[in-house]
């Protein structure tokens, strides 16, 4: 129809298709351009391993007027191991929601990776997620369950494969792979679930409590396991829990919260030597710290108008806390302390016991061996001082340690 | 030791009859005695008045696989069966789904969803009576307003029985909405975040979430509509009386036809032995599937 033989019609018609096929050949290499743009800026982006978050101002408010976030600030860099601890009810939750996602925030902006994701939908924040309750689906299989965020992204099938092989033999369930969820333990399904996070490549591992649900054993064993693949990977964990020997045993940095604030961060250690106030001193240490009311009177403290303990830290006189953790307890002979016991565990490799030293305060002393005493003998006890923390009446550390130190 | 713990044991079950005795005998005067007589009728000649006259084996059922009036009668039976339920199903589902959202106000439409179940089945098919009527009804309204040609939706012979299917379903939805909303509902929200996290499309969440989850009670809701389409009878006796020309003669209606009008008990009873057998398969299938499935889910 276009040629009908007619020269000049051809000529034209020639004219017609060059000028097309120009145009298409230039369209076709502007996309292909932008598309090698854009996809090596996306390998970019996906592959650089610098993935700080920051959280900056944070505040929640549900319907109900309640404040479950007042204002949380945290950095946490690449490669950490990052603990939110707190009691139940504190917010851990909703601070791990706002950073996938899962909530919209009032206030406050989270920033992953330098770039603002606060209104970002979860799937562009390149996160993944271990859930308390494994969130798998009871009708795929385990590998099904494991790649279910790769066929979701449309990852090619082989590179599905591949992973999934690589990542089974990760948390050593190859032999699992065609299972379903209901078939397997407690902790076999928390490793699909594990293994499901780690598949997907990213750099950042949200944990809401994943282990609260197994025994004692298994948790230990996993605590372990989570703790060696995160190093093993470097990847960045922000892990929830209202365990403290998780928090201790695992993390890098601790966010201790209490009723949606954050009372303080800082590495195990730090919490345990030097709790900011009364309430991470109490949250750490098993049993938990002897929180004793003091009066200063004449450079000594004085534990109930009783005993006297003098001292050369330099306070006004008045009244205030003394924090001694049980093991900085010594018994003795003729310690300057003394009282009822009360309450006795033994525990094989030491015992805890409790003593009433009248006026309603009782100390929990730790000691590493085996004692035979009956409740009611009188016991006396030695306080290490110079391992005690000092806290005003309200709560808020004074001293530590050494600068509380005895002078006798 | 041992004679004693057997007299308990015989004490206790003596208790145990003595407290289903009541139950056995009003299920006997209303279910098992009526169910005997139907299959003793259905192998009998009978009189005008309903009376046995002789046995006659399945002389009966043989006359009515050879009868164009019941093969009619069962065939439209399966096609209103079938669409009534998948209509159910599929937009019972699809409401369920819109309604499970969490957005304020959302109970409203719980409760509007969920209202024709309260609507007795002869209210209903009056209120759609009224709708269909070609002078004051609502759709003849709307087919006048869009310039439309009418249509007489209960004197044409495929209009009645779409009219039919869709009282049913409209009846129907109301309690399928409700038990799929809760199956819905109960869906671990977790499920959904994973599904979030990797931005799973909205097909990918419906095919490896939602419905493997509720697919037990999509089950059960499909068996027990099934079973309610099988034993329609109001909404044809208010809306066509079975009619135009037999094109509405769902199978219970078709009986009470037999049974009450033509006074031929015999067949009717003979229709009835049928439909029962059909919704015994169907009720039996319902059961061993869920002792299945209820092992495959208790695991999880
Ligand atoms: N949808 C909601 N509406 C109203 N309040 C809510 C909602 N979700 C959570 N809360 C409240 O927010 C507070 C913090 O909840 P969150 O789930 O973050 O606690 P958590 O620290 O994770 O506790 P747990 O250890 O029990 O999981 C709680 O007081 C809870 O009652
Ligand atoms: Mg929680």
């Amino acid at each position: 129809m276009l040629y009908d033989g007619d020269y000049r019609s051809y000529n034209a018609f020639f004219n017609l298709y060059v000028i097309v096929m120009t145009s298409l050949h230039q369209i076709v290499t502007i996309i292909l351009l932008t598309t090698i743009i854009i996809m090596t800026s996306m390998a970019f982006e996906r592959v650089q391993l610098y993935m700080t978050i920051e959280l900056r101002h944070l505040k929640k408010k549900y319907d109900n007027g309640e404040e479950v976030l007042t204002d949380i600030n945290a950095t946490i860099e690449n490669g950490q191991f990052y603990i939110l601890v707190g009691a139940s009810g504190s917010g851990k939750s909703t601070i791990l929601n706002a950073i996938a996602g899962f909530i919209p925030i009032n206030d406050g902006t989270v920033v992953i990776n330098e770039k603002d994701v606060t209104q970002l939908p979860p799937k562009d924040r390149n996160l993944s997620m271990v859930f308390q309750n494994y969130a798998l689906m009871p009708n795929l299989t385990v590998a099904e369950n494991i790649v279910f965020g790769l066929a979701a992204r449309h990852t090619a099938k082989d590179i599905q494969q591949q992973k999934l092989n690589d990542v089974l033999n990760l948390v050593h369930l190859e032999e699992y792979k065609n299972k379903k969820p209901g078939n397997l333990s407690g902790g076999q399904r928390q490793r699909v679930s594990l293994a499901r996070a780690l598949v997907s490549d990213a750099q950042i591992i949200l944990m809401d409590e994943p282990l609260s649900n197994l025994d004692a054993k298994l948790r230990a064993e996993m605590r372990k396991e989570i703790r060696a693949l995160q190093q093993q990977l470097g990847i960045t964990v922000i892990y929830v829990t209202h365990d403290q020997t998780e928090a201790m045993t695992m993390g890098d940095q601790v966010m201790v919260l209490n009723k949606g604030k954050i009372e303080q961060i800082g590495s195990p250690l730090e919490l345990y030597n030097a709790p900011a106030n009364t309430f991470v001193a109490d949250f750490f240490g098993s049993p938990s710290i002897n929180l004793l009311d003091v009066k200063m009177r004449h450079n000594s403290f004085h534990l109930n108008d009783q005993f006297e303990m003098l001292t050369n830290v330099d306070i006004d006189e008045g009244q205030y806390i003394l924090g001694v953790r049980p093991e900085n307890i010594v018994i003795s002979e003729n310690g300057a302390l003394r009282g009822e016991l009360t309450h006795i565990e033994p525990l094989g490799d030491g015992t805890n016991i409790e003593v009433n030293i009248g006026q309603n305060q009782s100390v929990r002393i730790k000691v590493s061996e085996q004692l035979d005493l009956t409740l009611g003998d009188v016991v006396s006890f030695n306080v290490l001082i110079d391992r005690a923390l000092l806290f005003t009446p309200s709560g808020q550390l004074l001293h530590t340690g050494k600068s509380v130190s005895a002078v006798i | 030791m041992k004679k004693a713990s057997n007299l308990k044991f015989r004490n206790e079950s003596a208790l145990g009859w003595l407290l289903l005795l009541p139950s056995f005998i009003i299920l006997g005067i209303f279910v098992f005695y009526p169910m005997l007589k139907t299959f003793f009728l259905s192998t009998q000649l009978t009189d005008l008045m309903g009376n046995p006259i002789k046995f006659i084996g399945f002389k009966n059922f043989s006359n009515l696989f050879t009868s164009d009036s019941f093969m009619t009668s069962f065939t439209i039976t399966l096609i209103f069966v079938f669409f009534s339920t998948l209509l159910t199903l599929v937009m019972a589902y699809l409401m369920a789904m819109s309604a499970s959202q969490k957005i304020m106000g959302i109970a409203v439409f719980r409760t509007m969803f969920s209202s024709t179940m309260g609507v007795s089945v002869t209210v209903a098919s009056i209120l759609w009576l009224f709708m269909f009527n070609p002078q004051i009804g609502m759709f003849s309204k709307i087919l006048t307003f869009l310039h439309l040609p009418q249509i007489n939706f209960l004197s044409d012979p495929t209009w009645s029985l779409v009219a039919i299917i869709g009282t049913t379903v409209w009846m129907n939805l109301g309690f399928a909405f409700l038990i799929l909303l809760g199956a819905i509902q109960a869906i671990p929200q977790d499920l959904y975040q994973v599904a979030d996290l990797d931005g799973a499309s909205w097909l990918m969440r419906l095919r490896k979430i939602t419905i493997p989850a509720t697919s037990p009670t999509i089950f059960f809701v499909t068996v027990v509509t099934l079973i309610n389409a099988f034993q329609t009878f109001g909404q044809v006796d208010i809306l066509t009386s079975g009619g135009p020309d037999y094109h509405t003669n769902l199978l219970v209606y078709a009986i009470y036809q037999d049974a009450f009008v033509n006074h031929s008990v015999g067949r009717a009873s003979a229709q009835s032995v049928i439909l029962t057998i059909i919704i015994m398969l169907f009720t039996m299938i319902q059961f061993y599937v869920k002792n299945r499935k209820g092992a495959n889910y208790a695991n999880e």
